[in-house]
């Protein structure tokens, strides 16, 4: 996929850049915040954030890159986070996400067949203490099961 | 005359409907035309009672829990805000039995205080530390820190003291206090609960750390997963520093991007400078050259968090607390299958068999508890046989243990250990950093290794090769992230042959 910003986007990237340049150690707030508004780092953007804080290309793509939350492209709909650390495994993880799988028909990482949610893993939500537990856009959700994950989708549905 | 009710606001209160049973309480008391007034409190870490509801009453503060919203009008009819009998009524809360009989020195004022009022923390004695500290020379403190015996709360254990020592007494123009509030243990929360829950109190611990060893500007890294801490903690230091309890420090927060590794000390850091998080060779060690280059103390929040109570009630009374080495309280963190899921602070020495069956309850699953795995994603599986040793950072390790950060997952006799051994592995190779092979390439290895176990083939070599590759992994890893995967593997492949179709299972339990 190739995403082409618009005026609209470039023009936030630059108020963003102009903002946060010069704080030590920008670089993570800067993408933070560009994929808080956007949605994902458009590759387009590489540049301009590399030129800005004084970068080449490959090392805030090398950045982006490197950690789980950086997406570069958008991701589908909302993004359903199941937790699959130790916690949560004792007490049901695997079938939960085996259960999010089949009702999304999609695998761990991928769109779900309507395109309404993108199904990621999550190592620890900090809820262990309530396991399973999941992160729905930005809703915690804990003590979870295949029945209350299904009520959960069925009242997103709703309009 | 207004009646104060309290509903946590603690992301796992939160996570099970905290919210709506607020909401619901402010509607029902509207309908009724009650005066009501609502404090969204911390949590007091009794999670399998959240939402946890408390009325302030003559008697003190009474309890209910677990509540949903659908439980609202009959706790209005019941007369809950006068502490009226109801089936989820649970008495006073601090004669709860699991809250009763810990020892809560940093977690003092968990679930008591509403974690943004500066009134209420300066009530419960906040401050103490920080006033004290102002009294003394730069020396004087790092002293007392020494003396409390207090030892990082991050998983190494090194001692406090020590660490703020070498960056007092190293020259800089610029020296920084860096909070790790990565927290990327399975397992574990009470960095979660400090930051959501009392986050003056860390603030208060950094800002000590500053006055005692020069730094002018503190940083609070913690995870993207963790969005109600952040928030909490960015307008507690908006309100810290407008009341002026600064003093002139500096404070941020910053957000990582999920990564396990970046809980390492040096990867923090290069994340913190804008780059990958990827670990750096020690020496030097960040007390000399650390973010920036400059001399930093790198402490977990716990760690800091435990400093102002120090500073406030003395080196002697924190250091009267814990056995051997090991000085002081742990919040022991419990999860995974047990009926009684929450925080305990102990003084060190708590056996794991009084946790899990005096607080813990048992396994939520009403099965037998099969296996523990202390310490995090790195820590080793306990057996049963091993449940009474106590927690000491030295007894654990003469077992081959970790206390870690405190996190206690417990799992019942449906658990395979060959299958969470996978997992050591797996995770490891997810989250490596990629600089040494032995981790980035012996991980993956070793998924295909113990496969390779489970399905038996060449069973016995099999087995020889992983035991070599653990023995690799330790040896030649850089940091703990490859040096201790072995750990949870081997503990597993040691304590549960039979779970690897190493031992004939016994015919009496077919
Ligand atoms: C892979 C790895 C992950 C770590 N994760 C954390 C963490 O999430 N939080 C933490 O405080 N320390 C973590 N540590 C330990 C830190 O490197 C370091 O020892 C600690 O921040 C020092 O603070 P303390 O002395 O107060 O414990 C981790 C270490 C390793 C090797
Ligand atoms: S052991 Fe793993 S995580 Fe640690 S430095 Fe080596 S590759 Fe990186
Ligand atoms: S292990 Fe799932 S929330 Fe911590």
């Amino acid at each position: 996929m190739t995403t082409v910003s618009t005026a609209e986007t470039l023009a936030l990237v630059d108020e963003v850049l102009t903002r946060r340049a010069a704080e030590p150690g920008a670089l993570l707030p800067i993408l933070h915040e560009l994929q808080d508004a956007l949605g994902f780092i458009p590759a387009d953007v590489v540049p301009r954030i590399a030129e800005a804080l004084n970068l080449s290309r490959a090392e805030v793509h090398g950045v982006i890159t490197y950690y789980h939350h950086f997406r570069s492209q958008p991701a589908a709909g909302r993004v359903l986070q199941i937790c699959r650390a130790e916690s949560c495994k004792a007490m049901g993880a695997d079938d939960l996400i085996a259960h999010a799988e089949h009702k999304l028909g999609c695998a761990m990482h991928g769109h779900s067949i309507d395109g309404a949610y993108t199904l990621e893993p999550v190592y620890c939500l900090g809820l262990c203490a309530s396991s399973p537990a999941l992160m729905l856009g930005d809703e915690l959700h804990g003590r979870m099961t295949p029945q209350r994950l299904d009520a959960l989708l069925a009242q997103e549905a709703q309009p | 005359m207004s009646v104060t009710v309290y509903v946590p606001r603690d992301s796992a209160a939160l996570a099970v409907g905290a919210d709506r049973v607020a909401r619901r309480i402010a509607d029902e008391a509207a309908r009724r035309g009650l005066d009501v007034h609502i404090v969204r409190n911390g949590s007091r870490g009794l999670f399998w009672l959240e939402p946890l509801v408390e009325v302030r009453t003559e008697r003190g503060r009474i309890a209910y829990g677990p509540v949903t919203p659908d439980d609202v009008p009959s706790l209005f009819d019941a007369g809950f805000l006068s502490g009226g009998a109801h089936t989820l009524h649970l008495g006073p809360t601090e004669e709860i039995e699991y809250l009763k009989n810990q020892e809560r020195l940093t977690f003092a004022r968990m679930g008591i205080t509403d974690p943004l009022s500066l009134d209420d923390y300066r009530a419960h004695d906040g401050f103490g530390g920080l006033r004290h500290a102002l009294t003394l020379k730069p020396e004087e403190i790092v002293q007392q820190v020494l003396d409390s015996g207090l030892r990082g709360r991050g998983g190494a254990a090194f001692p406090a003291g020590i660490k703020w020592k070498t960056v007092l007494e190293a020259q800089a123009a610029q020296k920084y206090i860096v909070c790790n509030a990565d927290e990327g243990d399975s397992g574990t929360y009470s960095d979660r609960m400090v930051m959501e829950g009392d986050p003056f109190m860390l603030i208060e611990g950094m800002v000590i750390a500053g006055l005692a060893t020069g730094a002018t500007q503190g940083y609070i890294y913690t995870r993207s997963e963790y969005p109600h801490a952040i928030a909490t903690m960015n307008e507690a230091i908006r309100l810290a520093e407008a009341a002026g309890h600064l003093g002139g420090f500096k404070l941020e927060v910053r957000k990582g991007a999920g990564s396990y590794v970046c809980g390492e000390e040096t990867a923090l850091l290069e994340s913190l400078e804008g780059k990958r998080g990827i670990v750096r060779a020690k020496p030097p060690v960040p007390a000399l050259a650390g973010l920036f280059g400059q001399p930093t103390v790198v402490n977990n929040v716990i760690t800091l968090a435990s400093v102002p109570i120090i500073l406030a009630r003395g080196a002697a009374f924190y250091k009267d607390y814990g056995m051997g080495r090991s000085r002081g309280t742990l919040p022991l963190q419990l999860a995974g299958n047990i009926k009684h899921a929450g925080l305990v602070e102990k003084a060190f020495g708590v056996t794991l068999r009084e946790l899990l069956y005096t607080y813990g309850g048992g396994s939520a699953s009403g099965r037998p508890i099969k296996a523990v795995q202390v310490g995090g994603p790195l820590g080793t599986y306990l057996p049963e046989s091993q449940w009474d040793v106590p927690l000491d950072y030295e007894a654990y390790a003469a077992i081959g243990g970790v206390l870690g950060h405190g996190g206690i997952v417990v799992h019942d006799d449906t658990a395979d250990l060959s299958r969470l051994a996978r997992y050591a592995m797996e995770f490891c190779a997810i989250e490596s950093c990629g600089k040494c092979t032995p981790c980035r390439i012996g991980s993956t290895r070793g998924v295909e290794v113990i496969d390779k176990i489970s399905q038996n083939q060449n069973r016995t070599q099999q087995v020889q090769l992983l035991r070599d590759l653990c023995d690799t992994m330790v040896h030649g890893s850089l940091c703990a992230m490859g040096g201790m995967t072995p750990y949870p593997v081997l503990s597993a492949l040691n304590h549960f042959p039979q779970d690897f179709g190493l031992v004939n299972p016994d015919p009496q339990a077919a």
